[in-house]
């Protein structure tokens, strides 16, 4: 189109606010944090603004990358800035810039302690996740991932509920853990290849054995992102613990990192590996479906309830990411946007009513519906759709992810259907405890239904929902060729080693 | 009647000396306040290390020997010197503040500063163990005076007697085992053992004197870079020591000893790497875990920083080991120095920093050195804690901080070696470290205050955290500024 490094200036963008809220931001307490949500709702909307136009220039009829970006950088251990997305990237970087704003916007009235420094750590987080995505150079995609890190420890730990320390420190070491493996394993690949150039490495072919350990390596950090049971456990602990935005980014983007990670490096870089270990995924994600939703039906905290509905969405992404079809893998794609959109919209939905009541147990509730009729629907769409109505976004996931796991295993796709069911259930209990009955409690007697701010929050959210659901092709011809591109070399290289094998 | 030496590439070396010498004059015939006097001195001997960096980069870059072969210049020497010397006058600057609040003025604070650092210059540009010698006990000698320099202190004169028995017989064996060396190749001279080693290995291999006085000199050696098992003087004579002269202990002496080590091992028993590669890869590896779990339990914040330059000189001697990997090519070697001269370049700029915001902890006008003592200083004063969390995500190795590079240069360098054991024992540790940055950022951001430190700190302070924070956040953007001169100097030392 032009000569405008787009990605850069979407990635470094919120940065330059970040830089105007450090510069310009003066005055008392109040106005100081006045301006600052101003300056960041205002970088943060202009990023997504962008991040549109990105979309429209999409071309979405080849699985190369495109608005590629490159200079050395680091030369002397073979890093490049390496940019630019495709069919599977574009629709996350989408995902982060319609986030943030809305992040911002949720956290207008509800922080009040230091909201300069809140907003600075999510334009920062935003950077981090828009530069993730858009990396071409694995390095440079380490960097980002890891250093998501930084903002949502300080977010968490700052702004968290009582508990923050133990949830910031649990989220900070769980996941370094498991992502300096990743790294020790990059440093390999580049051992092997001489590169960290993702577009050539994904061209390599490693050594069968070498694709083992390196694919251990990489699950090791990226399991630990998805999360998949059993090392999930710190993700109920930072969301119960995190503020409001800082759930919405954590379920919306943060838990995408860990999906987005085994779609582009384990399965085209390491595909014999994946092969390999397609049953241990299935295995994991099955308990985790099944295991995390009867979790989710005993909760008592509205956050931890929406929290292991996570993990249970999440075994479905893991499920279709590793079915090795066009329909499996574009459903687990498809179900971590509405995901990303749905849960992003629940934890708002909880944030709504903590703001108001300041507790998230679920028993503190009851008849909502009374006091807040506009609220009550909302909750309900959302609610509908992470159960995965027809018509809502989160259908078209979970149907895909099942029609292409059918065709691999058929055992699987039942068990991962009972997984929905489940789904169903908890999710209409806790509506029917929240919203329904009869409105007894004192303290509710009182509470307000959602103001227009709030509604403004939601309104793009259930747009996307809808219309993602009744007419889902425009996000499926997005990622479509770069989807069939990947399954199609990941065949040929099982088949070519299957053959190998036969000639032996 | 022998001909003058070529003084030229001794120069900035001549002139320090000068300094010292006149600087002490002016501090004895000086009139007036005696903190009048030292902060005149003190202004122009770091004056004095900004010139000497100057006249290092015009003269001493380019490769050369003077004094009868006894010095050596080139870029690796010039490298370590720029390091030293940076170091050297940050921390003089900023030991004002200190040694004034706590009523100690004394002219020769300076004077031994210089001291030492005209010690480190010679030890980095020794090529010779004779010279080497003289090198190292000029600087340590200074430096166990200004461990102990406020005498009425019980930890300052306990800390400067430790560091001064612990190393006095660190010396011995350092000088026991150059004289074993002496004994078996019959010279000191480092080119020559070079050459000599490089026949001796093909024909009947190295004696076992020649190993034993090898293994002698290292021993001295890791004593003064504080590489496990011969740290254990660190965390005492840290703790011990005024905060200033930690802060200059911690950076200019370890940017010389890890040079000298390098330049010795490489440059003189470069050949003989089979017999101490091995050496090499178990102190880093003791040091990179002693470093990351002793750390976790020191509530000193001097303590602290102590374990945490024992764990990063284990990081740093990855790059010393990568060096030793003589069967991958001189290139692989090359690039393992190239990467610790990274690593040791970000390492003396965050430990500045870190160390300008310990100078700047303080207590109605005392200072403290616990690290719960920080609570609630983002609320206090947010742009030090900024700073500070910086330097300590940046120690724990998380991108985009400068850190992580560091440690990416290593353990790359480490891969390319084959060395992947170290590799991922230095990612583990990493981990474990990681625990007790990360409790300090929690201290200054999650934790209130019960009694909030001062909001004063001297401007000499500000300004070299502002500086060194401004470095390791924006290192990222503009890499090559240090790589490209750590290149250059580790492709020096392979030239010759």
């Amino acid at each position: 189109m032009s000569n405008i490094p787009l990605l850069s200036v979407i990635t470094f963008l919120p940065l330059v606010g970040v830089a105007m809220i450090l510069l310009l931001v003066r005055g008392d307490v109040k106005g100081e944090s006045k301006q600052a949500k101003n300056i960041a709702l205002l970088t943060s909307v202009a990023t997504f603004v962008i991040s549109l136009g990105i979309w429209f220039n999409f071309d979405t009829s080849t699985a190369d990358f495109q608005f590629v970006e490159k200079a050395a950088w680091l030369p002397g251990v073979g890093v490049n800035y390496h940019m630019g997305i495709d069919g599977i990237s574009m629709l996350f970087v989408l995902l982060s810039t319609l986030l943030t704003p809305i992040c911002i916007l949720s956290a207008w009235d509800a922080v009040t302690k230091r909201a300069k420094e809140y907003m600075i750590s999510f334009l920062i987080l935003e950077t981090m996740m828009i530069g993730m995505f858009c990396a071409l150079d694995m390095m440079l995609f380490y960097i980002f991932f890891e250093g998501v890190l930084i903002p949502m420890f300080i977010i968490i730990g700052v702004w968290g509920g009582q508990n923050r320390i133990y949830a910031a420190f649990k989220l900070f070491l769980y996941t370094l853990l498991g992502s300096v493996l990743m790294l020790v394993a990059m440093l390999a690949m580049y051992w092997d290849a001489n590169t960290f150039d993702i577009p050539t490495l994904m061209t390599h072919t490693f050594p069968a054995q070498m694709q083992t350990w390196l694919w251990l390596a990489f699950f090791a950090s990226f399991a630990v992102k998805v999360p998949m049971w059993p090392v999930h456990t710190w993700l109920p602990d930072a969301h119960v613990q995190a503020p409001t935005a800082g759930s919405v980014i954590l379920a919306g983007v943060l838990l995408k990192m860990g999906g987005y990670g085994f779609l582009r490096f384990s399965i085209p870089m390491m595909p014999l590996a994946s092969a390999d270990f397609t049953p241990l995924i299935y295995t994991l994600s099955i308990i985790a479906v099944i295991y995390t939703s009867l979790v989710a039906l005993v909760q008592d905290d509205m956050k931890k309830l929406i929290a292991y509905s996570s993990i249970a969405h999440m075994g479905f992404v893991t499920i279709g990411a590793f079915t090795g079809n066009v329909q499996g893998i574009e459903g687990a794609i498809f179900t971590m946007l509405s995901h990303g959109i749905v849960s992003a919209a629940l934890f708002l939905i909880v944030g709504v009513i903590y703001d108001r009541i300041h507790t998230r147990e679920i028993a503190a509730y009851g008849g909502l519906v009374e006091r807040m009729p506009k609220y009550a629907v909302v909750f309900m769409l959302f609610m509908m759709a992470s159960v995965g109505l027809p018509g809502t976004s989160g259908f078209v996931g979970e149907v895909l992810v099942l029609v292409g796991v059918f065709q691999v295993d058929q055992w699987v796709a039942a068990l991962a259907a009972t997984g929905a069911i489940l789904g169903a259930a908890y999710s209409l209990y806790l509506y029917r405890r929240i919203v329904f009955g009869a409105l007894k409690k004192e303290s509710l007697k009182a509470i307000l239904d959602m103001n227009k701010r709030e509604v403004l929050v939601f309104a793009p959210l259930i747009i996307l929902t809808l219309y993602a659901g009744v007419y889902p092709q425009p996000f499926l011809d997005v990622m479509h060729a770069s989807v069939e591109n990947l399954v199609n070399n990941y065949h040929a290289a099982v088949d070519a080693a299957s053959a190998q094998v036969a000639v032996q | 009647m022998s001909e003058l030496p070529n003084l030229t590439p001794a120069l900035p070396e001549l002139f320090m000396a000068a300094v010292a010498l006149t600087l002490l004059m002016v501090g004895v015939f000086m009139k007036g306040e005696a903190k009048k006097v030292t902060r005149f001195v003190s202004y122009l001997a770091t004056g004095a290390m900004i010139l000497a960096l100057l006249l290092v980069t015009a003269f001493s870059t380019t490769a050369g020997t003077t004094f009868n072969g006894l010095f050596i210049t080139g870029a690796f020497p010039a490298f370590a010197k720029v390091l030293i010397l940076g170091a050297s006058a940050l921390t003089l600057l900023m030991s004002r503040d200190f040694f004034e609040n706590a009523r100690v003025s004394r002219f020769e604070y300076p004077v031994l500063a210089i001291l030492a650092t005209l010690g480190m210059m010679m030890m980095v540009s020794a090529n010779d163990l004779i010279a080497l010698y003289m090198g190292l006990e000029l600087q340590s000698l200074s430096l166990y005076v200004m461990a102990s320099i406020m005498r009425n202190d019980l930890r300052s004169t306990e800390s400067g007697l430790k560091y001064f028995v612990l190393g006095a017989l660190a010396s011995g064996m350092l000088l026991y085992g150059s004289s074993l060396v002496y004994g078996f190749a019959g010279t000191t001279n480092f080119e020559a053992m070079a050459e000599l080693f490089a026949h001796e290995q093909g024909v009947h291999g190295p004696s076992v004197g020649l190993i034993f006085g090898i293994v002698f000199v290292m021993v001295g050696l890791a004593f003064k870079v504080s590489a496990v098992p011969f740290h254990m003087w660190t965390p005492d004579v840290y703790e011990g020591a005024p905060t200033p002269v930690t802060a200059f202990f911690a950076t200019a002496p370890k940017v010389a000893a890890l040079s000298l080590f390098v330049f010795v091992m490489m440059g003189a028993f470069g050949d003989l790497a089979a017999q101490w590669q091995q050496i090499v890869i178990f102190i880093s590896v003791a040091s990179m875990a002693l470093g990351a779990f002793a750390a976790v339990a020191q509530s000193n914040i001097k303590r602290l920083m102590a374990y945490s330059s024992i764990g990063n000189v284990g990081y740093m001697l990855i790059g010393l080991a990568v060096g030793g990997a003589v069967a991958h090519g001189v290139e692989t070697q090359q690039n393992g120095i190239e990467s610790m001269l990274v690593y040791l370049t970000i390492y003396v700029v965050m430990t500045l920093g870190t160390f300008g915001c310990i100078l700047a902890m303080k207590r109605s006008g005392t200072h403290v050195e616990n690290i719960n003592d920080l609570a609630g200083l983002s609320k206090s004063n947010p742009l030090m804690a900024a700073a500070l969390a910086i330097f300590m995500f940046s120690m724990a190795g998380i991108p985009p901080l400068a850190g992580f590079f560091g440690k990416l240069y290593v353990f790359q360098a480490a891969l390319e070696a084959g060395l992947v054991v170290l590799a991922v024992i230095g990612v583990l540790t990493s981990v474990v470290g990681c625990y007790y940055y990360i409790r300090l950022i929690k201290i200054m951001y999650f934790d209130d205050a019960e009694d909030e430190l001062d909001r004063n700190v001297g401007k000499e302070i500000k300004l070299v955290v502002a500086a060194a924070a401004i470095v390791i956040l924006a290192f990222f953007i503009y890499p090559s500024l240090i790589t490209d001169s750590a290149a250059a100097a580790a492709a020096g030392l392979f030239a010759g």
